[in-house]
């Protein structure tokens, strides 16, 4: 039965056969837990364009609704807080695996001849990745979002001569509104994943076509991809698997409240692997920033490009490449000094005004935080900030009473029918705090 | 396809991989099942609304009453149109039907010559009390819960006329 059909499929397509010619490629005897990290990367490609499509089966990339339906895709749809926390996280280990990749490439200097065009690629489809985090961060649309863009998009405006002309072609010349959103939701859903698509396609032909690189003087006859290698790379696309769903259910994605351009408390950190170049703009000054945030990264980028062509070396052991190694461990601790610099630097997140603090109760604090801590503020409002989904919740100790307000929180349908509101569970003494705060509030 | 692997080694292997992919899928499957499939919780409208002041109704002549109503859509909670045919009925009550023919949804019209409801997609026909005259519509009006309060008019969630079959 089987064979028959295999037999079947085999005669019209072709696909069986091509299946088995992939497992039964060499590769060389050198390869091992090393060369596993470029088949993880395509294996969180795979995840991002997963996660990313059921995303939008459930988001409005508009402005202020992309937030709503973010929300919505977060407390309402099944599975929604997993799917956003897989393609949040999925971004950040894709970066981290991407750098691995690169790393251990260059320490090897697998993008020697014949390979520079696949390194070149390689180099290109980092860029991409990093688009990719950049245009994907505005998408929430929350505070984080907002702010996070509006630096962005102003360093960009540094650039020499057409600094002021991206900022107009971004629509950012004014804050960041629906033209930059539509951009850069265009650029995250359409064209980046289609450029990512046909040059991870023309990578792994070009890795198919030379075949994986061969450790220096490794002259030992070459084994199958399968089983060792197919098993190496099952493992750790398991083990990094295992750490993403980890974290996408322990940790969760953040969703700060609704972006609000008028706010001075708000704090905007860029995502962690931007962290090291946020420090450096700290310590620069005028001419020395615009060199900072636009001519060094380019020259970096171009220096990456230029790899293959300007190591002249013979070829070596890899633990006698003395200069890749130097290179990659000063980077590193340059990479890693700012980035922790910049992480303990870090003024405290905004929370609320130290003065108010000094006249408030303990118990109202505690039930400030308890308000913050369950998103609250997502849909309702306090003193004009916060979500519009609810209502403001100034004077509601007045228009409830405590007993209400409980029984609201505990079954929000029996007091209110037809709310959207879902229940909450607090401890009787969280519940208690909370409705401290409340009472709290000025009634207008 | 002669290879130094020893067999049962790589029947071991082979497994393993099996699993690994397995369990991956597993987990994704886990997610994007429920995801895709499990409609969201948020039920689609609110209770009462004031539908208005009560029209002024000659008894036996509907009226096409338009209003506002709060509708929850996903994550979209935003004030909609929308319309009732009102009716009183020989009988003194009011009666509220929803405008979609009960056959596939049309906005149907009221007949001032015939005395009838009349759908323009399929032909159907129905009475002043809902009944189905004529057509393919399988079941009466659909009727709008009524409530009078002072001169308001109130009206709740659209009851369908007989348990759905399905």
């Amino acid at each position: 039965m089987m064979p028959a059909l295999l037999r079947w499929l085999e005669e019209r397509t072709g696909i069986p056969g091509a299946v088995r010619r992939v497992f039964g490629e060499d590769i060389p005897a050198s390869a091992g837990w090393a060369q596993v990290i470029g088949s993880v990367v395509l294996f969180l490609f795979f995840i991002q364009v997963f996660t990313g499509v059921l995303l939008a089966f459930n988001y409005a990339p508009t402005p202020g609704e992309a937030y709503h339906s973010l929300n919505y895709i977060m407390r309402e749809v099944a599975g929604g807080r997993m799917v956003r926390g897989l393609h949040h996280w999925g971004s950040s280990l894709m970066i981290g695996a991407v750098v691995l990749h690169m790393i251990q490439v260059f320490l090897y200097g697998a993008y020697r001849k014949p390979r520079e065009a696949t390194w070149m690629v390689g180099v290109t489809l980092f860029l991409i990745t990093l688009g990719f985090g950049l245009t994907g961060y505005l998408l929430p649309w929350d505070n984080r979002a907002y702010w996070g863009t509006v630096v962005t998009t102003q360093i960009a405006g540094q650039a020499p001569l057409a600094g002021g002309y991206i900022r107009k072609l971004l629509g950012a010349t004014d804050g960041v509104g629906a033209v930059t959103f539509a951009h850069f939701y265009a650029l995250h859903t359409t064209l980046l994943p289609i450029l990512a698509f046909l040059l991870v396609a023309l990578h792994v032909s070009l890795v198919k076509r030379h075949g994986v690189a061969p450790a220096p003087f490794d002259d030992r006859p070459k084994r199958k991809f399968f089983p060792e290698q197919v098993f190496k790379d099952a493992c750790a696309i398991f083990a990094v698997f295992a750490v993403l769903f980890f974290l996408a259910a322990v940790a969760g994605a953040p969703l700060e409240r609704l972006a609000d351009p008028t706010d001075t408390t708000h704090i905007p950190r860029p995502e962690w692997y931007f962290l090291f170049l946020f420090e450096t703009l700290k310590f620069l000054r005028g001419t020395a920033e615009r060199i900072g945030s636009v001519l060094l990264p380019t020259l970096a980028v171009g220096l990456l490009f230029a790899v293959p062509f300007l190591d002249r070396s013979r070829l070596r052991p890899v633990s006698e490449r003395m200069f890749a190694i130097a290179t990659v461990a000063l980077s590193l601790i340059a990479g890693v000094s700012l980035t922790v610099a910049a992480v303990v630097t870090a003024p405290r997140s905004a929370g609320p005004d130290p003065e108010a603090l000094s006249s408030a109760t303990s118990a109202i604090v505690s039930g400030a935080r308890i308000f913050a801590a369950n998103g609250c503020g997502n849909c309702h409002s306090i003193n004009g900030v916060g979500g519009t989904l609810a209502p403001s919740l100034n004077g509601v100790s007045q228009r409830h009473s405590r007993e209400w307000i409980a029984q609201h929180l505990r079954d929000p349908k029996s007091q209110t029918p037809g709310t959207i509101m879902p229940p909450f569970n607090f401890s009787a003494q969280d519940r208690d705090l909370l409705i401290a705060y409340l009472s709290s509030l000025p009634s207008r | 396809m002669k290879n130094s692997v020893p067999t049962s080694r790589r029947g071991f292997l082979g497994a393993a991989i099996s699993g690994l992919v397995a369990a991956i899928g597993a987990g994704l499957g886990i997610v994007a099942l429920p995801y895709l499939l499990i409609p969201a919780k948020r039920a689609g409208q609110e209770g009462w609304t004031d539908a208005g002041d009560l029209p002024d109704l000659e008894p036996e002549t509907p009226v096409d009453l338009k209003f506002l109503r709060r509708r929850i859509d996903g994550w979209d909670a935003s004030t909609v149109k929308a319309s009732a045919w009102v009716v009183r009925q020989p009988g003194g009550g009011i009666t509220a039907f929803s405008p979609a023919c009960t056959h596939l949804g049309c906005a149907y019209r009221w007949s001032r010559t015939r005395n009838e409801f009349q759908c323009p997609c399929h032909g159907s026909r129905f009475a002043i009390d809902g009944r189905v005259l004529g057509g393919p519509a399988p079941r009466p009006l659909d009727r709008y819960e009524v409530k009078i309060a002072g001169n308001r008019l109130w009206l709740g969630l659209v009851e369908p006329s007989e348990a759905l079959r399905l």
